[in-house]
């Protein structure tokens, strides 16, 4: 299992944030995509995601193009973008129910209310949507992406909006996914404690500087 | 697949189940717009009949362009139109699947509306029923084309106004053999040749608007 891309560039209008990126995960990696506001973190992973068109290069999925590999990328790979995709109309445990259908799943509420019970949502399985904050809105993505079962997350700031104690939750469960064999591939501004993982950092601007320390496999090119 | 398609059509049924105002506001324009027509030009039964087609068809086509601006754009702004797209299942899907759930809530009540609306313009029981044939069979179309709108003018500000500019003209068909369907009936010539068309009509839309939508969508989100 690998993700990579392959001499990657994105234009937003006129400016071009990033060009000739390469960068390699593997299973039991994660990802960390640093770099500051308007570097272009969130359009890197929207053209991992295949939401966004690359301007050149592309995204391998095992070796194919996540163009190629399609359905089998989809179905291995979950993305948690800047707004949640929460309905506020409907409770917690619909808005799960809802994203696992689309992901062509089917959860019973038994299966969906423990994970949502995890995530300190207990209190509130039967409230719209509407009526929860920021953070426990991000909560109830966070629990739709567990259930997902992919083994590639994608994940866009997730610790915005969740206090010390989610932030702390949010770190167990990256930790427990990569260890599991999973992948994570994430920005966020906050500091991050994850003794026992294999971080690969990956510096995104304009201007790119090498700056890949830890393994082999990880090159990029300015 | 089926699952998929099942998921979102049952989705929209449960948010416009929770959000009743939204959907019946169209239903309302539409009922208004035709009744000030008997108020403004008299109540002379022969000149009623004579308009009755064109005004409830007139009227369920701007209905629709009232309820169709929010098709995709809530979906939009809450993320979950990305989570959607994402999706293993083909795009082409959500599309149909959205025009279905679409028509339900928009084009299911104004059917059996119509005939309540037909009886002010003092139609013969013949005509009445043409008229909600016509509107069975075309309604369908709007849900259809209008994806089509909903979805280029996603994002856009103003989008409401273009969409406007943008699908009214490829309703024109739909207009012209549905409002000539009741005329025929009238006139005595028989509805069947129009409403034959019509069916055509929609037919073809059912063919092609959900993939038309589907790379609009892909346009829109990028």
């Amino acid at each position: 299992m690998q993700l990579s891309t392959h001499d990657l560039a994105c234009q937003r209008g006129d400016r071009r944030l990033f060009s000739g990126l390469e960068v390699c995960v593997r299973a039991g990696q994660l990802l960390l995509v640093q770099g500051g506001n308007g570097r272009g973190k969130t359009s890197f992973l929207r053209l991992l995601s295949g939401l966004g068109e690359p301007e050149a290069g592309e995204v391998r999925w095992n070796g194919v193009s996540i163009a190629s590999a399609g359905e089998d990328y989809q179905q291995a790979m979950a993305y948690l973008a800047h707004a949640n995709g929460v309905k506020d109309d409907l409770t917690p445990v619909e808005n799960v129910q809802v994203q696992a259908g689309l992901r062509g799943q089917r959860v019973s509420c038994a299966e969906i209310e423990p994970v949502l019970v995890r995530m300190g949502l207990a209190a509130c399985l039967d409230l719209p949507a509407r009526v929860l904050s920021f953070g426990q809105r991000r909560r109830v993505a966070l629990a739709s992406l567990l259930l997902s079962g992919a083994a590639l997350w994608i994940l866009d700031e997730p610790l915005t909006g969740l206090d010390v104690r989610g932030v702390a939750e949010v770190e167990g469960l990256l930790r427990e996914h990569v260890q599991g064999g999973g992948m994570v591939v994430m920005t966020t501004h906050q500091s991050l404690q994850l003794q026992g993982v294999e971080i690969v950092p990956l510096q995104i601007g304009p201007v790119m500087l090498g700056q890949m320390s830890l393994p082999t496999d990880v090159a990029e090119r300015g | 697949m089926w699952r998929f398609l099942m998921t979102v059509i049952r989705r929209d049924l449960l948010l416009a189940a929770r959000r009743k105002g939204d959907w019946l506001t169209a239903q309302f324009f539409f009922i208004m717009v035709v009744s000030m027509f008997p108020l403004g030009i008299g109540a002379d039964p022969e000149q009623l009949r004579r308009v009755a087609g064109g005004v409830l068809w007139v009227a369920a086509l701007l209905a629709s362009l009232l309820s169709l601006a929010r098709l995709y754009a809530d979906d939009h702004r809450d993320g979950s139109l990305e989570q959607m797209l994402l999706s293993p299942q083909p795009t082409v899907l959500l599309a149909l699947g959205k025009a279905i759930a679409h028509w339900l809530i928009f084009g299911l009540p104004l059917l059996l509306i119509a005939p309540l609306l037909g009886m002010q313009f003092a139609l013969p029981l013949e005509a009445i029923l043409v008229l909600v044939a016509s509107l069975a069979i075309g309604t369908p179309v709007l849900s259809l084309l209008g994806g089509i709108g909903a979805a280029l003018t996603l994002g856009l500000r103003g989008g409401g106004t273009l969409l406007t500019l943008l699908i009214l003209p490829l309703y024109v068909p739909a207009l012209i053999f549905g409002a000539g369907a009741v005329d025929g009936v009238l006139a005595g010539m028989g509805a069947e040749a129009q409403l034959s068309l019509l069916g055509a009509f929609m037919g073809m839309s059912l063919l092609i608007a959900p993939w038309v939508t589907a790379a609009a969508l892909r346009v829109s989100v990028d």
